[in-house]
């Protein structure tokens, strides 16, 4: 299975190739990619080398447009796939469907693969952006288990790949409005969940208390692990009790599953963090491609130590199986 | 205990040589250039006030009122590997071993544009002893590796160095 790992910058690039991944996704400094974070991202001459220095390596680049697009203002995102065509991207990452249908038209050769934010998460849905748009990999949502994923892969035409380690998020992507709810903007139109110019924080006594916008998302005690000022992840009161609603803070890692995920027919594995530091980038990458390498065995071993520079120092294995509380 | 000035010139120093080793360096903070960035070490009685936009560094010894628009507090052998890309700001966060407060936005971008920068302290601060270079690049590297095992030790792999 392929190893596609995050690069939020050139240098996190560099570290994440000369880890050893077999493919980097990341996204220009705009509104056209999910992941739209001040200071974030490449400018179209950084993308050109980062490029050149995969092709060196062997190692692929996806280029991430998985916004979508703004009406009156499809100019930005037909332009962002044009360059990334251009400067020789292996597969484009798109969520909205008129953007693919701009990509599967004016670029028929291109490598198109459906972004989790596209949300397609059952055979009809994948199978028409197959037949409609060429997509020859689907992205699938956190929301889903082994067993469905199984069941999914034997009844669709093109590969998938899958979420198995960093931020874990647990709603159904490219449709999740609580950013939006609680700030006006969203990852799905401006690229940022929870952004930054509506997060603060503050002490209160020994506590960190996050906000996003109006809303207090947590109170941290001291010596707790913090986590991000997601709502999907905030502490509430809610009747008599006070606890996480949706799902603690927490990241994923699933890869005590890999067997499991093999036989399901998952043809690439995905990591989370383009938000990520390149420290965390090489760390995370090489543990992974280390663990992929090694016996099921000592596979355990060697991810616990990626645990302490998890959300909340914790992991799980959120939806892939699912159990209810 | 050192005068203020004597550390904010040492310091002053250390940060034109280290932009004019990275140029590109605060490229990426676009708007918020001309912001206040306060870099607190929490085992220091110094407090240290950036305005990249001007290069301009000043050294405030604490307890003192802080104008800043953003503040990071960290011990300082963590702030110097956050400066570097030693260390992901977001894991330390996470165990509470730095805390941010203010503009958001602002630290995030400066976040970034460190991480993006590819400073090496070692390197590029050992220029500044001109023909005692190797000497300085010695004595530089032998405090980080120092630093870094207390760290590790007493930290676990909270703080991550590749």
């Amino acid at each position: 299975m392929e190893l596609i790992c995050p690069a939020g910058t050139p240098a996190a690039f560099h570290e994440a190739v000369d880890a050893g991944a077999d493919a980097v996704y990341c996204g220009f400094r705009d509104e056209t990619n999910a992941r739209n974070f001040p200071g974030l991202n490449f400018s179209r001459e950084e993308l050109r080398e980062a490029i050149a220095y995969a092709k060196r390596k062997g190692t692929q680049t996806f280029v991430a447009l998985n916004t979508f697009m703004r009406a009156g203002a499809e100019e930005i995102w037909y332009k962002g796939a044009a360059d990334a065509v251009a400067l020789g991207a292996d597969a484009l990452i798109l969520a909205d469907f008129g953007l693919m249908a701009h990509v599967a038209e004016k670029y028929p050769q291109q490598r198109l693969h459906v972004s989790v934010q596209a949300s397609a998460s059952n055979p009809d849905a994948i199978n028409f952006l197959v037949d409609a748009f060429n997509a020859q990999r689907v992205v699938l949502p956190r929301t889903l288990t082994i067993a469905d994923i199984a069941r999914i892969g034997k009844n669709i035409r093109c590969e998938m790949e899958v979420f198995v380690f960093g931020g874990l998020c647990v709603m159904a992507e490219g449709r999740c409005s609580l950013s939006s709810y609680a700030t006006g903007k969203s990852p799905n139109m401006n690229g940022v969940c929870s952004p930054a110019s509506h997060v603060r924080y503050r002490k209160d006594g020994g506590e960190l208390v996050s906000e996003l916008g109006e809303f207090t998302i947590n109170r941290f005690p001291a010596g707790e692990a913090a986590g991000y000022p997601t709502l999907c992840k905030g502490r509430f009161d809610i009747a008599d009790s006070n606890g996480y609603a949706f799902e603690d803070p927490v990241s994923l890692d699933v890869m005590g599953e890999l067997e499991a995920l093999k036989a399901a027919g998952v043809k690439a594995l995905k990591i989370e963090g383009r938000q990520r530091g390149k420290a965390y980038v090489a760390e995370v990458v090489s543990t992974m491609k280390a663990a992929l390498n090694s016996p099921p065995d000592r596979r355990a071993s060697l991810l616990a130590r990626l645990r302490t520079m998890s959300e909340g120092q914790k992991t799980t294995s959120g939806a892939y199986e699912k159990r209810w509380r | 205990m050192i005068p203020i000035p004597l550390i904010e010139r040492i310091c002053r120093l250390m940060f034109g040589r280290i932009a004019k080793a990275h140029p590109g360096l605060f490229e990426r903070l676009d708007e918020h250039r001309q912001k206040r960035f306060a870099f607190l070490p929490t085992d220091l009685p110094l407090a240290f006030v950036v305005v990249p936009g001007r290069q301009e560094i000043s050294v405030l010894r604490k307890p003192v009122e802080i104008e800043a628009d953003a503040v990071t507090e960290a011990p300082l052998f963590l702030l110097l590997a956050l400066m570097e890309g030693r260390c992901d700001a977001d894991a330390l966060f996470f165990s509470r071993d730095l805390s941010v407060t203010g503009d958001m936005e602002a630290m995030l971008a400066m976040r970034n544009a460190l991480d993006a920068s590819n400073i090496d302290l070692q390197k590029d601060l050992a220029k500044l002893a001109g023909p005692f270079a190797p000497v300085a690049r010695r004595v530089i590297g032998e405090i980080r590796d120092r630093a870094l095992k207390d760290q590790n030790s007493s930290a676990g792999e909270a703080a991550a160095w590749n």
